[in-house]
């Protein structure tokens, strides 16, 4: 069975080395063939982006090569795809080589958009690629006082970067003496500050702490740069001397060039990742359709169900078990503290308040994140 | 031969049993890239969702079309008005 992998970051990878392990006999044997195509020949570390963000990482840190990530056993190719032929069962790639199989993953990840809104782009700063982290470092090294404003577009990747990039900032701007001139309003899409019930509640006395103003039901419509202020798509205005940005994500351009599903995002059955209409094409990471959060932990646990299912497809025939909708994320809290929440489609988070030990493990799986990545962890 | 149709199929977004991103969060990223006119349907077994919903349409100019509640499943149907 010739099992294509499209995407070589979280979800590919992980899913990648864990069918190769499961597989092992297999792919000796010939029985099995696993090939991952993917559109850069290194992995980069996303959540690192944060600690870039504030001085305290440098980009090198944050890229392996890919295929050093990968077992033995595992074809790994350079050559992004075009046009995904999924009723034939293949795929056409950029080198113009087309690729067979008889089981594809596409796990081709997200990527923001602030060009989507008016005025966005130019006049604020955002953590989610390496130039952006490098400006926003830039930026905040440079900013004086004022007010900070952080507005959040949905869908976005990591629902935990709005709070950690509030709190850190503070801490940044507090550790170079700036406390006095600097005020903070965090704004957010809905009812209150945080999707997660229990880590708005915990967001909210570390705001009254910190005197950080909010207003929530704040979708971004507009900025004016000139006029330094940001406009809702429910009629109010936040005025700003910087704009932190959460910009809204979509998938990636080709999945919806090729009608696999609009903004990129590929509908699949929440339980067994099976794209829409078919039963050996599957979809993981951030660019499923499924209502959970576009974080790498969500891109983790998919990885692991649907290894497991793909290798009984190819022991047995037939799938074997069902992704439960469970996610785990670290919140960086500031004040070297970090708390978690862990949940799925039946239990809600509950999430406790932030230890110091929790934000050393957090530091610590920064590095242990390639062991992850290779499965082992 | 192709059958004309009155609307567009409803989209609908199951929401169940999802804490994060939320359902009204789900609503407002599928509205940005629905058409005018279409209608999108959210599923929650969040009890929350059946205010919060509505609450956003109104602010922001959409149609609710109905809520009903089936089984601890919160069916919310809004169109996208403008
Ligand atoms: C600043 C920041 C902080 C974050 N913090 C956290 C955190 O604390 N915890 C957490 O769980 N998550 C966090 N995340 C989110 C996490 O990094 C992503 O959700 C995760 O990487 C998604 O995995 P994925 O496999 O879906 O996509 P990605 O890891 O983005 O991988 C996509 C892959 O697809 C490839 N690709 C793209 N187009 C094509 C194509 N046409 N053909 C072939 N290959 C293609 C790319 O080269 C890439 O290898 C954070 C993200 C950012 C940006």
């Amino acid at each position: 069975m010739r099992i294509l992998i499209v995407g070589g970051g979280m979800g590919g990878t992980i899913l990648a080395n864990n069918l190769a392990r499961r597989l092992n006999n297999e792919l000796k044997t010939g029985k099995a063939r696993i090939t991952m195509l993917s559109a850069s020949d290194k992995h980069m570390y996303q959540p690192g982006l944060l600690y870039v963000a504030l001085g305290r990482m440098t980009p090198d840190e944050l890229y392996r090569d890919q295929a050093s990530l990968l077992e033995p056993g595992i074809e790994f190719h350079v050559d992004p795809v075009d046009e995904f032929q999924l009723d034939k069962n293949q795929v056409k790639a950029k080198s113009g080589k087309t690729y067979g199989y008889d089981l594809i993953a596409i796990a081709t990840g997200s990527r923001p958009v602030p060009e989507e809104i008016p005025g966005l782009a130019e006049n604020s700063i955002n953590v989610y690629t390496e130039e952006a982290a490098l400006k926003f470092f830039q930026t905040i090294s440079r900013f004086q006082g004022g007010r900070v404003v952080i507005a959040v577009g949905v869908p976005h990747k990591c629902p935990m970067i709005p709070p950690e990039v509030t709190f850190t900032l503070y801490d940044y701007f507090k550790n170079r003496g700036l406390a006095d001139k600097v005020s903070f309003h965090y704004t957010y899409p809905i009812g209150r500050l945080h999707s997660l019930e229990p880590v708005s509640k915990w967001m909210e006395g570390e705001f009254a702490q910190r005197g950080i103003t909010s207003e929530t039901l704040f979708n971004i419509k507009e900025v004016d740069g000139k006029k330094r202020v940001v406009r809702s798509l429910e009629g109010s205005e936040a005025k700003y001397d910087l704009l932190v940005a959460v910009p809204a994500h979509k998938g990636m351009e080709v999945i919806e060039k090729n009608n696999l599903g609009k903004g990129g995002w590929i509908p699949v059955d929440r339980n067994r990742l099976n794209i829409e209409g078919h039963t050996n094409a599957f979809a993981l990471g951030d660019t499923t359709n499924i209502p959970i959060s576009k974080a790498g932990s969500t891109a983790h646990f998919e990885a692991e169900a649907l290894a497991e299912n793909l290798a009984s497809i190819v022991k047995i025939g037939s799938p074997t078990r069902d992704y439960d909708g469970k996610v785990f994320c670290f919140i960086e809290a500031g004040k070297d503290k970090a708390t978690y929440a862990m949940f799925n489609y039946n239990n809600p988070p509950d999430p406790k308040p932030p230890t110091k030990s929790i934000h050393w493990f957090k530091m610590a799986y920064n590095q242990l994140y390639w062991t992850s990545a290779r499965g082992l962890l | 031969m192709p059958v004309a149709r009155a609307s567009a199929p409803r989209k609908v977004i199951d929401a169940r049993g999802t804490f994060c991103p939320g359902p009204l969060m789900e609503l407002i990223a599928a509205m940005k890239i629905a058409e005018v006119g279409d209608e999108i349907e959210v599923l929650s077994s969040d009890r929350g969702s059946a205010s919060d919903i509505p609450e956003w349409i109104r602010k922001v100019g959409h149609e609710l079309m109905s809520t009903s509640e089936q089984e601890g499943v919160w069916h919310v149907v809004v169109r996208k008005a403008k």
